[in-house]
């Protein structure tokens, strides 16, 4: 097995571990597999008698252990009756439809391997994925499967799929998308046939052999062809016209719907009472022109959208209500002061209350950053958020709505969000002076050619309106910030924000949080330490068949690290909550636990220190020490990478945590981050942000969790991690739903080319503007040229955007 | 040059035409994805059509086409 330590996994294309042994025949060939999670998804696959997506994919699958969060087991409740109700279309009887959000399709050969894998299973009548979008129907019998099966189906496979309610947003987005097809293509295929007709039209002023009544005649088809472009398609240019004009704003659309309301006009009078030009081809090409390059700026905008809701997840909070005896599932929302909830180990606190029965610890650190669960005892006070670990709990609930503690936190955020500095706010004010100053000039130029020459005035006058059209400058920056978002989304960065990058490039700070965030949240092994001769593999086999039984992280960490339980029988295994466990085989007691519980049985350790960094469990048989297992919460591969190249491209790194003083400088020391901030709470974080603002300084903040959120909107800038808590993912302004540090770094440097990218469209279009605008205004430009001069400037604009989508 | 009469009238009718069958695509769904459609047809799923004489050589080929593949 030695030579194929080197080898990639064949499906996720990770290292395959030294001395592994998972391996799946594909198409009659052996193939190792990193991990137990890939080659069940493997054998999945094979089984299915569907290998034939590994030869069409593009590139290797998602390990499906990142990728199974807590609520595989949530499934379930998926089927509820009620629950449904949000997301859920009954057709009739027993046939249900229900659209999912499918994460981890990466190429077109995983939409394959879905379909095919769900039409298979019994019951399902329909399953359809749009691989644009990511987004799955399913229509399947009720009576032969529960929605729940086939979310289970689509994770065997190594996706996972989620409903998501479509009145949301889905259902708008598609009206508004499917509305501006239908307007692009009345008017792209009204200004084909308007120009087609111009030709000829322009043709006739030079051939003085044509007779009028030809020429009328070519002016009033255009007429009949330009009118549903002007009444059906530039419809939206008006009706927001007239919505700045009424809120007394001056926006991008005033100028437009001026030059084509005008120019359509007086196109129409020519054509009934005769005259010498028309303008139907300029107008029918500005509508289409803008038309396309507003479709394409939606598409973005839906995109993000999309980005955002794949975040949201509908399994709403559910609670275990214990009432006359009988347990029943209940929503969160229906709970009062009073009421007896059961949470059972695994499951989150749905809300705030105290401990009437059991004991067991309690994993805070979503909510306090301390990364080690603490114990609770019968009266002691629980917070909504926090993950029961170790044994059943009974609660009773203190408070409710808005008087939690998260919910105090939530207005923290709401009130950090509407403080938030908006850039966008300060375009809008910039635009709406461009466009003033447009009309002015236009007014101008009108005025002195009414003077000098009334018979030009008006083609003159719809040139500079159409010439300084601020579409090339309307289309500078959101067209860069599309192309830079849509690559950055592909490597695993997602935007949600549309000002995120624009700032993000000016970034001067990045304040990072500890748990989560630097360190990957869960404990490791760091060090074992024997005494009596016992040589480690035999200790942490011992500790592994001690902690068999137990869903304490700690025990996690110690099972996983053992390659087998020790082979010896357990006459009997008692369980102490927040302590650890005895046990007695083979007529001998054992105890594993924290020190001072072992200590009880086997006197004080001797001959090592206990180190304050580290979690020590240790392990003893009756008075004699057998061993100290040392873990700690290990910091991620590249973090120590990442901040180096953060603080070589002059950005400030701080580390701000919740955690307790020597967790938080030894992480800070190992990081070489000289600026750390220990036991904040998360007002205090807020307003160590707030200082750093108040100096002048542009603040990125990468964070996880429900007390990371406030700072997290509060800042210019902010990440949050893809394992994190929704609230943190709502208030971030960018998502790093790959968890690799390293694309920060990808983000801070195609923030600052998409930067460099918008100086340089806004100075072309600038440019462009201030160079046509003399020539118009001087009649030397035609109103189609004027038309033409624009749409070529929105041209290099959006290609110019476009070099952003490289690599 | 009097058939223009007739012609542009024509032509004026065929965008209507083309017009309506636009919009009917729109409203049928054929643009809502713009991709998976071109590489649904690449996909597959004739496996066991093949008859199994043809089989055995196209196998050889694949396997080492898909040795290259997890990179």
């Amino acid at each position: 097995m030695s030579d194929n330590a080197q080898h990639s996994c064949f499906h996720c294309g990770l290292p395959v571990p030294q001395g592994s042994h998972y391996h799946v025949v594909i198409k009659g060939e052996d193939r190792d597999m990193c991990c137990h999670g890939c080659q069940a998804v493997a054998q999945a696959i094979v089984d299915g008698g569907m290998e034939s997506f590994y030869e069409h994919r593009e590139g290797p699958s998602r390990r499906p252990e990142d990728l199974i969060p807590e609520q595989l087991e949530k499934f379930d409740l998926y089927d509820q009756e009620k629950l449904q109700q949000n997301f859920v279309e009954v057709d009739d009887a027993n046939v249900k439809t229900a659209s999912l959000i499918l994460e981890g399709i990466t190429c077109a050969a995983c939409v394959w391997l879905n379909e095919r894998h769900v039409k298979a299973l019994p019951g399902v009548l329909e399953f359809q994925v749009n691989y644009s979008t990511h987004r799955a129907r399913v229509r399947w019998d009720d009576s032969q499967l529960q929605l729940s099966d086939i979310l289970r189906a689509i994770s065997a496979i190594g996706y996972i799929a989620h409903p998501f309610d479509t009145s949301r947003q889905e259902e708008i987005y598609k009206k508004e998308r499917k509305l501006a097809l239908r307007r692009l293509a009345v008017a792209g295929l009204g200004a084909m046939q308007v120009m087609m007709l111009a030709a000829a039209l322009y043709a006739m002023d030079y051939d003085v052999g044509v007779d009028e009544g030809m020429r009328d005649f070519f002016r009033w088809i255009s007429m009949f062809l330009a009118t549903p472009v002007i009444f059906y398609s530039a419809k939206s240019f008006f009706v927001t016209a007239w919505r700045d004009i009424k809120s007394k704003q001056l926006g991008m659309d005033v100028p437009v719907a001026l030059a084509i309301g005008g120019a359509y006009s007086a196109s129409v009078y020519t054509t009934i009472f005769g005259g010498p030009d028309v303008y139907f081809d300029s107008v029918c090409m500005f509508a289409f022109f803008l038309l396309t390059s507003r479709f394409l700026e939606m598409g973005a905008r839906h995109r993000a959208g999309q980005a955002a809701e794949e975040l949201i997840r509908l399994l709403p909070a559910v609670a275990t209500r214990i009432k006359d005896g009988n347990e029943d599932i209940v929503s969160v929302d229906e709970l009062s002061p009073g009421d007896v909830l059961l949470v059972k180990p695994g499951e989150t606190v749905p809300i705030d209350g105290h401990v009437i029965e059991g004991v067991s610890s309690v994993d805070e650190s979503l909510l306090t950053g301390e990364s080690m669960p603490c114990l609770k005892n019968i009266g002691d006070e629980l917070t909504g958020g926090s993950v029961n670990v170790e044994s059943p709990l009974t609660m009773e609930v203190d408070r409710v709505g808005e008087d939690t503690v998260v919910s105090g936190i939530v207005r923290l955020l709401d009130r950090a969000q509407t403080e938030k500095p908006s850039i966008a706010r300060l375009a809008d004010r910039v635009a709406a002076w461009f466009v003033f100053a447009i009309l002015l000039i236009a007014a101008a130029v009108a005025y002195w050619w009414w003077q000098h020459d009334p018979a030009h005035a008006f083609a003159i006058t719809l040139s500079v309106l159409v010439v300084t059209c601020p579409c090339a400058l309307s289309l500078a920056t959101p067209v860069a910030i599309t192309a830079a978002t849509g690559t950055l989304t592909r490597t695993g960065l997602v935007t949600t924000r549309g000002h995120a990058l624009e700032t993000l490039a000016k970034a001067t700070h990045f304040v990072f949080d500890k748990t989560g965030t630097l360190t990957q949240g869960r404990l490791h092994l760091a060090d074992v330490k024997t005494f009596n001769s016992m040589s480690k593999e035999q200790a942490l086999q011992l500790a592994a068949l001690l902690e068999s039984r137990s869903e304490h992280p700690v025990a996690m960490v110690l099972n996983k690290a053992a390659d087998k339980p020790a082979a010896l029988a357990i006459d009997s295994l008692i369980s102490t909550p927040g302590k650890g466990v005895e046990a007695v085989i083979e007529g001998e007691v054992y105890r594993i636990g924290n020190l001072p519980f072992v200590s009880e049985l086997a006197g004080d350790p001797q001959g090592f220190e206990i180190h304050s960094t580290v979690t020590s469990v240790g392990m003893c048989r009756g008075n004699q020490w057998l061993a100290v297992f040392e873990l700690e919460d290990e910091i991620r591969e590249q973090a120590a990478d990442v901040i180096n190249q953060l603080k070589r491209s002059g950005i400030k790194v701080a580390l701000l945590s919740g955690d307790a003083k020597e967790a938080v400088s030894n992480t800070a020391q190992q990081l070489d981050i000289e600026e750390y901030l220990y036991a904040k709470t998360p007002q205090q974080k807020l307003e160590y942000i707030r200082q750093l603002q108040a100096d002048g300084g542009v603040v990125a903040m990468v964070g996880d969790g429900v007390n990371d959120a406030p700072v997290l909107s509060g800042a210019d800038v902010s990440f949050a991690m893809g394992s994190g808590t929704q609230l943190a993912h709502a208030s971030a302004d960018m998502v790093l739903l790959s968890e690799q540090l390293d694309h920060l770094v990808r983000g801070v440097s195609m923030a600052r080319k998409t930067l460099t990218i918008i100086k340089q469209n806004l100075g072309w279009a600038l440019g462009y503007n201030l160079l046509a605008l003399p020539l118009a205004a001087s009649g030397m430009i035609a109103p189609w040229m004027a038309a033409l001069g624009m749409s070529t400037s929105s041209l290099v604009v959006v290609v110019n955007a476009l070099r952003l989508r490289k690599n | 040059m009097s058939t223009l009469y007739l012609l542009i009238p024509l032509a004026a009718i065929l965008v209507i035409i083309a017009v309506g069958l636009f919009l009917w695509s729109i409203k049928s769904g054929q643009f809502e994805d713009m991709e998976g459609p071109g590489f649904r047809i690449l996909m597959d799923d004739d496996e066991d059509l093949i008859p199994d004489d043809a089989k055995v050589k196209k196998k050889d080929s694949e396997n080492k086409e898909s040795n290259d593949t997890p990179d």
